[in-house]
């Protein structure tokens, strides 16, 4: 079988620096007909890189010093620009990350899927017209006659995606380059583009190249699997192979650190350090440095390729002798960090934050005077109880209100009407100044640490503004100074960070470390209920695990109590003690983690669960896909709001909001499939 | 006392805002983030000679700046001192020769005679239309048609010698210095100042410095004893005219930037920042202001003032207070005119930076409005308001011309190059032709206001982080020659960031 596409040490440079950034480096691999071939890795390993060299689209900077990139025996590599303009879109077609950003906002889909055929088949235009429905209604556009002609505002993030999946197979191309196609898309909807690309390569025997970050979407999608580090590929095995017996330590300690329900009890294994920056010269492996089975000549010499298997080669030194067994998936080599604490489950937990009938509706303005002319229902009746030292997670889709809540019960953003209150006092009618007192035991974590710390403040004062302001620790005037400073060292070696940094400019830290300032700012005013905005989800997974064990030591030895706003169910399952579940700014479904997760009631939570893509070697597993996509929160459906997607729907269920129906003391749920006489 | 020191209300204004300055640079100084990217501006070649440049035309504006009255001769009573009514400033004192010389009418730069044609009585009374000898202008020379270009020749090269020296002893001077603070020998700093390869680019400094220095040298050196750019219609040298407008342009260009920046920065943040009817407000004003034509505007303001100005005669001292008045009053009708942009584009920041994670967690601190207003958003706006400060300087400068083209600008009796402008304006219409009064302001105001727009440029550069990575890449691509050891200590920036989200 002759390879689609060959790859033969590819290496490409970036002159971004005062010296070159080796983004890939000596990259080589053969993609089959018919094959989808996932590469793995974390940010800035060079995973697009590869992408933008295959197609010759790198940016100014970039330069291919050496290699061979062969699309079916031809050297891409050779060819003038004319001839590259012929082949891409038509033989090479790619799928970028956000949707949003590459289609034209000012061409309707028909326009901008012409363009390729134009460029590549000069159809006449009725012909065309023809091929772009078929295109459409192939990637599952519902009435695409009349769609296609519509501007890509008008299509959600999900069709947007099967639009422009839609325009890269316009070419009918051999090879189709995916570089996190799902990375921007909410589970619910991921699974579906995932199960789409499935269907669309069994339909067109075509290779595919999927660049991704997540092992979930791989064990879903691909049949061969390589792993980049640093700039080159440290991994290269089947799927089955792959996850049943992960063999380079890089790829063990990705899976280790790995949040999942069985590790709850144990803090999860981190890979120490950072990626290594790609401008120096390696002289040995690169991962030496944070490898947990490092040898003494893994600094010296750079490993070779060594064939363990049928299908499977490692660059690993490990595997030079022959005695290498194949050896499972390691699971947690220092679990033993943070065992939780003997929980009493006697006494009844102290509701540290109750939320009743919370709303929070957003006027929608139009016209010369700003008539309000309807409202964004972002949070519409929610309530929710959080104890203290114990964790609420909330889980949901993008755009149901998660993160409004989050802000609302900080009073950041007004509620409309309903109570927020903490310790028994009600804060939604509170003034700004007498919130004061409250602000220091509520704080917030936020999603993207990039925007969440002042550039132009240094940690000390990012972390000092807060103690300045509310004053946690009414100390003496005397030598305040520095017992604050032995305070904001005492919080930078709790979320681990050493003491000097206070010193340094947020800009000169890494995605996880600016986290863990974050974190030490809302500590600093020793706070007993932490709201966590999404506080992992633009993180590496093992820079993941290491905020996750953080939070989670901080929660054993403070006590804080943690709302945890997120979509990564398997964080949830890590991390929660409870679960609520919500759905255009309603909870359909609340209950303990094992009650929800284990046992979920409500259509919405079961699709959820199953859409999430799951780390196991087996792909026939089955999924139960929702049709559609979320609703406008302006104009919620009649009933309940799930009706149009759900797969159990009956006709009582577009009439009324359906009532609560309790399974157990602490598992509810809202849907007509179940009695809603609760259970005394 | 043989003077009497005058503060006309702009030099007031000139003399705290160079104290402004002066405590900004120390406060710089004492925060090292902040210096180091100011840091960067010195880098830049061409921020750098321009820099040179406008030092020097701020040097002529400050010189201009000192006023005082000159004491007289003549005293009526013993004891007691009669000040002149005319008010002098340093750089009068320094050109005397050019302020005093003023001939009859037009003469060309370097001329020996009168560009027109008059009627001369000769010794025995006859009468002889020709052109009449200047009385300044070449008037040490006994046959103008002999002598003329080899003296001027000579001068001007003397001249040139004179700069040529300054220069070389500064530039000794320098590399002392610098050879001293970096500890090495007089040789290898010359060499590293001639390959360029010293931090801030003494070179491109140094180029700029001796052309100047030539200029000026050739330029004084002839000023002596010729009109080096001629006279105008009254006879006043123009080179005169053309270092008096200095000032001029220098107050207009910063004064009503000073002036306008309270607006922009408390309007345009605090509309962004409260939104609602805050917003509405002063969104409906400056949208307002923005539709009236600003020369209309500009126009009635300063006829009403002129007005003013005329009817209370008792209030102005002298002359020079008059105008001086009506140029502060100019500068504050365009300051009040020129806010709107800035404020649209600090508006439109505000908007982006409050939604922004560090804000929301500032919120959640329970720090005040102000706290949040001059912490957080403040500081990270400044690049807009500096860029578009200085951006404006040159476009106000330009905004002066054409305003005194229109009459509407400053005092007739004031010198600016609105004023050269518009007197030079019907000449360009005679045979033949007057051209230098126009041609000299049209050179200063080039070298002005191209200078001010390079300095912006390296300003912009220099606070701009993407534009930084810009000039390393092009810096890579043409390497120069013997590159030093210590860029190897830049870190280059790590691949993290960028992170796929």
């Amino acid at each position: 079988m002759t390879a689609v596409l060959r790859i033969e040490h590819l290496r490409t440079q970036l002159h971004t620096g005062m010296t070159p950034v080796r983004a890939v480096d000596g990259l080589s691999l053969n993609i089959h007909k018919g094959e989808t071939f996932a590469l793995l890795g974390e940010s800035g390993c060079g995973k697009s890189m590869t992408a933008l060299s295959i197609m010759r689209l790198l940016p100014d900077t970039g330069v291919i010093t050496s290699g061979r990139i062969c699309l079916n025996g031809e050297d891409l590599l050779q060819l003038p620009e004319t001839s590259m303009r012929n082949i891409r879109g038509k033989r090479i077609s790619m799928i970028f990350q956000e949707p949003m950003l590459s289609l034209n906002p000012v061409l309707t889909i028909a326009e901008q899927i012409q363009e390729v055929l134009v460029q590549h088949f000069r159809l006449p235009r009725d012909t065309a017209q023809t091929r772009i429905k078929t295109l459409l209604e192939q990637v599952g556009i519902p009435d695409a006659a009349r769609r296609m002609h519509e501007y890509p505002f008008q299509f959600s993030g999900g069709m947007k995606q099967r639009a422009m999946i839609a325009m890269a197979l316009a070419g009918e191309p051999e090879l189709l380059i995916a570089d996190e196609p799902t990375t921007a898309l909410d589970v619910t909807i991921q699974a579906q583009v995932l199960d789409l690309m499935r269907q669309i390569q069994q339909h067109n025997h075509m290779a595919i190249l999927l660049i991704t970050h997540d092992l979930g979407v791989v064990a879903g999608i691909a049949q061969q699997v390589a792993v980049m580090y640093a700039g080159e590929i440290v991994e290269q095995a089947s799927r089955q192979v792959f996850f049943d017996h992960p063999a380079h330590p890089y790829s063990q300690q990705l899976f280790a650190s790995l949040p999942e329900k069985h590790k709850r009890d144990q803090a999860l294994s981190v890979i120490q350090g950072t990626v290594p920056s790609l401008a120096q010269v390696f002289s040995g492996c690169r991962f030496a440095d944070r490898c947990s089975q490092v040898m003494a000549h893994c600094h010296t010499t750079p490993p070779d390729w060594h064939t363990i298997g049928r299908d499977h080669q490692v660059r690993c030194h490990l595997f030079a002798q022959a005695t290498w067994k194949p050896l499972a998936r390691i699971s947690s080599p220092n679990g033993k960090a943070a065992t939780r604490p003997v929980e009493t489950q006697n006494e009844p937990p102290v509701p540290l934050l109750q939320i009743a009938d919370l709303k929070v509706h957003f006027p929608v303005r139009k016209g010369f005077f700003q008539q309000v002319v309807g409202y964004v229902k972002a949070v519409d009746g929610v309530s929710l109880t959080i104890a203290a030292g114990k964790t609420l997670a909330l889980v949901g889709e993008s755009g149901c209100g998660k993160t409004t809540i989050g802000k609302s019960i900080l009073q950041l953003i007004p509620s409309t009407s309903g109570n927020v209150r903490f310790k028994q006092q009600e804060l939604t009618t509170l003034r700004r100044k007498s919130l004061q007192p409250i602000r220091s035991q509520l704080q917030i974590i936020f999603q993207d640490p990039y925007s969440s710390l002042n550039p132009r403040m240094r940690v000390l004062e990012i972390l000092r503004e807060g103690m300045d302001a509310l004053n946690p620790a009414p100390s003496k005037q005397n030598s305040e100074n520095n017992t604050k400073e032995a305070e904001i060292d005492a919080l930078l070696q709790r979320v681990g960070l050493p003491t000097e940094v206070k010193w340094r400019y947020p800009h000169e830290f890494s995605g996880g470390q600016r986290q863990r300032i974050a974190i030490a700012r809302a500590l600093a005013v020793n706070p007993q209920l932490l709201v966590c905005d999404e506080p992992t989800s633009a993180l590496d997974v093992s820079v993941q695990a290491q905020i996750l064990n953080l939070l989670k030591s901080l929660q054993n030895n403070l006590g804080l109590a943690y709302l945890f706003i997120t979509h990564n169910i398997a964080v949830v399952e890590y991390l929660a003690d409870e679960v609520a579940v919500m759905y255009l700014g309603k909870i359909v479904e609340h209950g303990q983690i094992d009650e929800v997760i284990g046992n979920p009631k409500h259509p919405y939570t079961r699709a959820l669960l199953s859409s999430v893509p799951k780390v196991e070697s087996d792909a026939s597993r089955v999924t139960t896909l929702v049709k559609g996509d979320l609703p406008s929160p302006m104009a919620p459906p009649q009933g309940c709001h799930f009706h149009p997607r759900c797969p159990n729907a009956m006709p009582i269920c577009r009439e009324a909001y359906p009532p609560v129906s309790a399974f157990s003391e602490t598992h509810t749920t809202h849907c007509y499939l179940y009695t809603s006489e609760p259970i005394t | 006392m043989p003077f009497s020191p005058i503060i006309l209300w702009t030099d007031a204004l000139i003399y705290v805002s160079l104290g402004v300055v002066l405590l900004l640079i120390s406060v710089i100084r004492r925060r090292p983030h902040l210096l180091a990217s100011w840091q960067r501006v010195g880098h830049s070649a061409s921020g750098m000679s321009a820099l040179t440049i406008l030092l020097f035309f701020l040097c002529i504006g400050l010189l201009d700046t000192v006023h005082f009255r000159p004491a007289l001769e003549q005293q009526n009573k013993p004891g007691e001192t009669v000040y002149s009514v005319e008010v002098l400033s340093l750089l009068d004192i320094l050109v005397t020769p050019l302020r005093t010389q003023v001939e009859k009418t037009y003469s060309a730069p370097l001329a020996t005679h009168l560009y027109a044609k008059e009627t001369i009585e000769l010794a025995d009374g006859q009468q002889v239309r020709d052109f009449a000898r200047l009385q300044y202008g070449g008037a040490h020379l006994q046959h103008p048609d002999s002598e003329h270009i080899p003296d001027i020749t000579q001068r001007a090269l003397t001249g040139a010698l004179q700069g040529l020296s300054i220069w070389l002893l500064l530039t000794v001077g320098l590399i002392l210095v610098l050879s001293q603070r970096t500890k090495q020998s007089f040789a290898l700093t010359l060499s590293a100042l001639c390959r360029g390869s010293t931090e801030i680019p003494w070179n491109a400094i140094l180029l700029t410095l001796l052309v100047m220095l030539l200029l000026i040298g050739c330029t004084t050196a002839l000023a002596a004893h010729y009109h080096v750019l001629g006279t105008d219609k009254v006879g006043q040298d123009v080179l005169y005219q053309s270092l008096k407008s200095i000032r001029v342009a220098l107050i207009i260009g910063t004064l009503t930037s000073l002036i306008m920046l309270p607006f922009a920065l408390l309007l345009g943040i605090m509309a962004g920042y409260f939104q609602g009817w805050i917003d509405d407000v002063i969104q409906y004003i400056y949208t307002t202001l923005n539709s009236i034509p600003s020369v209309l505007l500009i126009a009635a303001a300063v006829l009403m003032m002129q007005v003013f100005i005329e009817t209370h005669p008792e209030l102005f001292e002298t002359v020079a207070a008059r105008a001086d008045i009506r140029l502060l009053f100019l500068c504050i009708i365009l300051g009040m005119t020129s806010w709107t942009g800035l404020c649209r584009l600090l508006r439109g920041e505000t908007l982006k930076l409050r939604e922004l994670e560090y804000i929301q967690a500032a919120h959640a601190f329970g720090i005040s409005h102000w706290r949040i207003i001059t912490r957080h958003i403040l500081p990270n706006v400044m690049h807009i308001v500096l860029i578009a400060t200085v951006m404006d300087f040159s476009g106000l400068v330009l905004a002066e011309a054409v305003l005194s083209y229109v009459g509407v600008g400053v005092d007739p009796s004031m010198n600016s190059f609105g004023t050269m402008i518009n007197a030079a304006r019907l000449e360009m219409a005679r045979e033949p032709m007057v051209w230098w009064a126009l041609l000299a302001a049209f050179a200063f105001m080039l070298a002005l206001v191209l200078s001010a727009n390079l300095f912006a440029d390296a300003v912009q550069n220099a606070l701009d982080p993407r534009a930084m990575t810009i000039r390393r890449t092009r810096l890579l691509q043409w390497p120069r020659k013997n590159k030093p050891q210590a860029d190897k200590s830049t870190v280059p920036p790590t691949p993290e960031s960028s992170r796929p989200t």
